[in-house]
């Protein structure tokens, strides 16, 4: 009988080929039916089609830096020197071009206080200090006219930094109003409700378009013959306008989600409606908007390139104003591609940025 | 509805402010302030367009110029605000810009119920036809149903419509929205005719054709297009200024003047020329300028011809020929007024 059972260990032998390794991972993965193969068959083909021609265009064929815009035609490749050579418009716009390092400065600026401000180890008093302090330094930088910086209208400004204002500061004043908005939204006093209600129908009801057509074509027409007020200041009033709406909708969500029980809770430690909203329910109702809320930041910040229609040079408008220079006509798909990348990167890093935020402002209750 | 409310909320505010604006108030404005405010097209190549370093420059730019020149005897002091085509007209309707020099053709309604003055054309354009060398085409009439590439929502697309349709000929139209890539269409062979302003035919093909010399312009012109500044209805005393400016350009190259041999003609016997100088006075009293206004303008921004060839001509990558816009005496249209 014994030697029917086995004694000491069994040598391990390899799984069969088909069931681990790449080619199982691509069995399982890819061909696991008739028509996932067809389909991976489909994309394969069309990849090969489309992947080498743009290699060929982006780097193989491509121009180098510092040929003439016949040599680039001629040849047919991407014509980087196009870029290079209108790389201070398209980021500065018609700022005076020897004074160009102050929108950069202002770049900067711009980029360290949205940084600082992401890491929570710096949300203190004194950040909203920096932040004042930043903006001041954007306004004398951008304007100008003390500590010997020459006067700069703002008719002048354009490109990357005029992106980055319009957005940030329409963000940033856009946000407490549409906290607000949301809160009066769901008051229990029926006019402040309506004015919520009014206002934020209303904005939503309108394409941004429309808002911007609003503050720089009609509203002009109110004012008597000569008073004016300010182009760029319309339009950063109509985003801010348009965003607050927006972002209510989205904090709305938020306070919605937040279970009864707290409210009472709230009510039962003895809080007033105030304290009661800032130390409970708005932590709790903000983290569950991060997503929508992070949504209409980054469609936001893009939709800033619709004042091109408005005749504000923004980065898009730059690029395409650069595009109209007699000399350098017809390279499009570079402008297009640079300013593209550019746009990707902000908006890609305030998408992981908000990934990371709430993952760790959701610790307590991960479900 | 609502466009149409405002629309009419629009044209009543405007009507109202101009019936209420009295004569003369622009040139006081403009010389209280030290600049002329100027509407220009955002980015329209030979015309308007900032340069790589920001600095404006075309043709409808150097007449703003040459009004800030008139005026303040330089040409740095305008300030260029890029106007977009539905911005142009409550732009000056509302004072935002006190001069549009924008591409802007002379129409009846836009003289009239638009509230627009309009000084003399400074460019006569017309829509025409490209078309590859290949096909052989060498009249217009020859088009019967090709395939045409056009822009959407322009007057183009309408005029080509007319055109087919009164010549009894049928066409497919390719409409895209972009100027660019209705450009890339035709040049990657999506379609057999290229149609917009003939101004913009020459430039594409010399500026965005992979080979130049394979296509060709027709010669029939379908419409007309001419452009000139435009100033606000109720300032006699404005517009005369923009319109003599743009005259006194014309007549010096008439006269053989230009930015380089003015001085020379300050002792000229020719009274014609001695007025237009301000060598004997009077003219610059009438227009409430300085005597020297026309020398100044010829001066530092040019005659007709030099902000032509300067901007759009043949030496540029536009490599614009003159056609209507040389002077009567070379059979073109530019014809100025005579300066007494």
């Amino acid at each position: 009988m014994t030697e029917n059972v086995h004694t000491g260990s069994i040598p391990d032998e390899r799984p069969p080929a088909n069931t681990v390794g790449p080619i199982a991972w691509l069995r399982n993965n890819l061909f696991n039916s008739w028509y996932n193969a067809l389909l991976t068959i489909l994309i394969i083909y069309g990849l090969a089609r489309a992947i080498p021609p743009l290699l060929d265009w982006l780097i193989f064929h491509a121009n180098a830096i510092g040929t003439t815009p016949q040599e680039c035609r001629a040849n047919g490749g991407a014509c980087w020197t196009f870029v290079s050579e209108k790389l201070r418009f398209i980021l500065f716009g018609t700022f005076p071009y020897e004074q160009q390092w102050r929108p950069l400065v202002t770049i900067a600026i711009i980029i360290a206080l949205v940084l600082i401000s992401c890491d929570r180890r710096f949300w203190k008093p004194w950040l909203g200090l920096a932040w004042v302090a930043g903006i001041a330094a954007v306004a004398i930088l951008m304007w100008g006219g003390v500590f010997g910086l020459s006067y700069v209208e703002n008719t002048l400004w354009g490109g990357l930094p005029l992106t980055l204002m319009l957005s940030v500061i329409g963000l940033s004043v856009a946000f407490p109003a549409s906290i607000l908005l949301a809160l009066g939204r769901r008051s229990q006093l029926p006019a402040i409700r309506v004015v919520s209600v009014t206002y934020i129908e209303l904005i939503r009801g309108v394409p941004l378009i429309s808002l911007l057509f609003m503050a720089s074509v009609m509203f002009p027409l109110f004012l008597p013959t000569g008073v004016n007020i300010d182009k760029l200041l319309r339009a950063q009033i109509a985003f801010i306008m348009f965003a607050a709406a927006y972002m209510a909708e989205a904090i709305r969500g938020g306070l919605q989600a937040i279970p009864k029980g707290q409210y009472e809770a709230a009510d039962a430690l003895g809080l007033n409606y105030w304290q009661g909203m800032r130390k409970i329910i708005l932590p709790q109702a903000l983290a569950i908007s991060i997503p929508p809320l992070v949504n209409t930041f980054i469609s936001f910040f893009k939709d800033t390139s619709l004042v091109i229609i408005i005749g504000l040079y923004d980065l898009l408008g730059t690029a395409k104003a650069a595009l109209s220079d007699p000399a350098w006509r017809g390279f499009y798909r570079e402008a297009y591609l640079f300013i593209g990348v550019i746009y990707w990167v902000f908006c890609f890093s305030m998408s992981k940025y908000s990934q990371k935020l709430e993952r760790d402002l959701r610790r307590g209750h991960r479900r | 509805m609502k466009s149409g409310l405002f629309a009419a909320a629009a044209a009543a505010l405007v009507f109202g402010a101009v019936t209420t604006a009295q004569a003369g108030p622009t040139l006081d404005a403009v010389k209280g302030r030290g600049f002329v405010q100027c509407g220009v097209n955002a980015g329209l190549p030979g015309f308007g367009n900032p340069d790589s370093a920001g600095n404006w420059t075309g043709l409808d730019v150097d007449y703003c110029r040459a009004v800030a020149t008139a005026l303040f005897n330089d040409p740095t002091k305008v300030k260029f605000t890029p106007l977009s085509a539905q911005q142009r007209f409550p732009a000056i309707q509302s004072g935002e810009v006190d001069l549009l020099s924008r591409n802007t053709t002379v129409t009846l309604t836009r003289d009239t119920s638009v509230g627009l003055n309009f000084a003399p054309v400074t460019y006569y354009d017309g829509q025409g036809f490209m078309v590859n060398k290949k096909l052989g085409v060498k009249s217009a009439k020859e088009l019967n149903g090709a395939t045409v590439c056009v822009q959407s929502g322009t007057t183009t697309e309408l005029n080509l419509a007319d055109y087919f349709r009164t010549n009894n000929m049928s066409y497919n139209p390719v409409v895209i929205e972009s100027n660019d890539e209705v450009n890339a269409a035709f040049f990657a062979g999506r379609c057999d005719v290229l149609t917009t302003d003939a101004s913009g035919l020459a430039g594409t093909r010399a500026g965005v054709a992979p080979v130049p010399d394979d296509y060709v312009i027709l010669p029939e012109i379908i419409s007309k297009e001419p452009l000139a500044p435009a100033v606000r209805h109720g300032d006699d005393q404005w517009l005369d200024i923009v319109t003599w400016v743009v005259y006194a350009s014309i007549q010096a190259e008439e006269s053989g003047i230009n930015s380089k041999n003015v001085d020379e003609f300050l002792n000229t016997k020719n009274p014609e020329i001695q007025r237009l100088l301000g060598v004997s006075p009077g003219m610059g009293k009438a227009l409430g300028l300085d005597e020297k206004w026309a020398y100044n303008v010829i001066k530092k921004v040019g005659n007709y011809g030099e902000i032509f060839d300067r901007n759009v001509g043949p030496k540029t990558p536009l490599k614009l020929e003159r056609g209507l816009n040389a002077l009567w005496t070379n059979g073109g249209l530019q014809y100025a007024m005579p300066v007494r």
